[in-house]
């Protein structure tokens, strides 16, 4: 069951990213250059949609919230965005986007494989000398702005109704989606 | 809704709401979304392949599996477990996002363009013809993605859009680096291509 599970929504989630265009690097370069902000403006929205569906039906009992998984803050999530940022700017691919490019033929994302395997690989085997550093410096660690119900996670404004505060953020993110301008010529 | 699904690329809305659906229906039956620790996985599966001793089987540890590899081993040796079992949800999650993309592609009504399958136009324009040049970058590209999402601990997808869904405070972060650092490269290097 859970294999047909993951199947079925990897499947879906590649098909999505192919179709959305953010498997292709040009329209990927395009977004990074503020050029073509296509995937932004669907990125946006897609935020905002799924956030307002997560605490709607985590609220109304549908999702269980045992279903979350919130990764933990620390000095090297801000680090690490920097340098995937850099390479995601001169390859036009970012994990997800470069494991679906392949599916649609793209030689290049072969090539991102291959290096992305080989980051992976220099990471694991240096971790045992990076895991002591400021690197893994908490910043909160693994909270969310609010409460979703799932007691493993803390909360920055746990006094606030979840609901209602995701959903402004949620709200916030679409229209953001629909204000920021399309492909400039 | 032949068109739709035929259609080369969606419009922003129809992605957006797309993608909506697809990380809600993931945290709804199993989830959130995340990708590049597959990437260690899959190193993981091809040291295993030629080395005995990466993984082991360990009462010990919480997963049943333990690894020399302090990354490996890391929460009750996890990963070690799923290097030691392919076939687990993540991990075919990954391979059938291939699959996904495959057919997505193939789906396309009309005239496939012309398109160079290995470098985008933007490159070109920049860069010129080099196959070897385009190459050369993607491969160090992929390789600071990776490390990068891994010191990170998630990539676009864990973080930045299963994050911020979840209101995360992580995903904020990982995101503000993320983009800090990639439009100015992007700027700077495609810089003056029309």
């Amino acid at each position: 069951m859970e294999l047909l599970n993951a199947v079925f929504l990897g499947f879906i989630f590649g098909f999505i990213l192919q179709k959305s265009g953010a498997a292709n690097p040009e329209r990927i370069i395009g977004m990074l250059r503020l050029r073509d902000l296509h995937l932004m403006k669907a990125i946006f929205l897609g935020i905002g949609i799924s956030s307002l569906g997560l605490f709607a039906m985590m609220a109304a009992g549908i999702i269980d919230p045992g279903h979350l998984s919130v990764k933990s803050s620390y000095v090297g999530v801000i680090v690490g965005g920097v340098l995937l940022g850099a390479g995601w700017a001169i390859s036009g691919f970012c994990p997800g986007t470069g494991v679906v490019a392949v599916g649609s033929g793209r030689k290049d994302a072969m090539i991102f494989i291959l290096g992305g395997l080989a980051g992976a690989i220099i990471f694991t085997l240096s971790y045992a000398s990076l895991k002591g550093t400021f690197l893994f410096n908490k910043l909160g660690g693994k909270v969310t702005l609010v409460a979703t119900g799932n007691e493993k996670y803390a909360s920055l404004f746990p006094s606030v109704s979840a609901l209602a505060v995701a959903s402004v953020i949620a709200v916030v993110f679409m229209a953001i989606a629909i204000v920021l301008p399309g492909k400039k010529n | 809704m032949s068109n739709f699904i035929l259609q080369k690329q969606w419009n922003w809305f129809a992605s957006g709401v797309a993608l909506g659906i697809a990380f809600l229906l993931c945290v709804a039956l199993v989830k959130p979304i995340g990708v590049s620790t597959q990437f260690v996985i899959l190193d993981g599966i091809l040291w295993d392949a030629i080395s005995d001793e990466v993984v082991v089987e360990s009462s010990s540890n919480k997963s049943g599996y333990s690894s020399p590899n302090a990354y490996l081993n890391k929460s009750g040796g996890k990963y070690a477990k799923n290097v030691a079992n392919p076939m687990n949800y993540s991990f075919v999650f990954v391979v059938a996002m291939v699959l996904g993309g495959f057919v997505a592609g193939r789906l396309q009504s009309g005239k496939r363009e012309k398109e160079s399958s290995s470098i985008p136009q933007v490159w070109k324009n920049r860069f010129g013809d080099s196959i070897i040049k385009r190459y050369l970058a993607t491969f160090v590209g992929g390789l600071l993605v990776l490390f990068g999402s891994r010191l990170a601990g998630g990539c676009t997808s864990g973080h930045m859009m299963s994050g911020m869904m979840q209101t995360s405070l992580s995903g904020y972060l990982f995101a503000l680096g993320a983009f800090a650092m990639a439009v100015p490269v992007a700027l700077f290097l495609y810089k003056g291509v029309k």
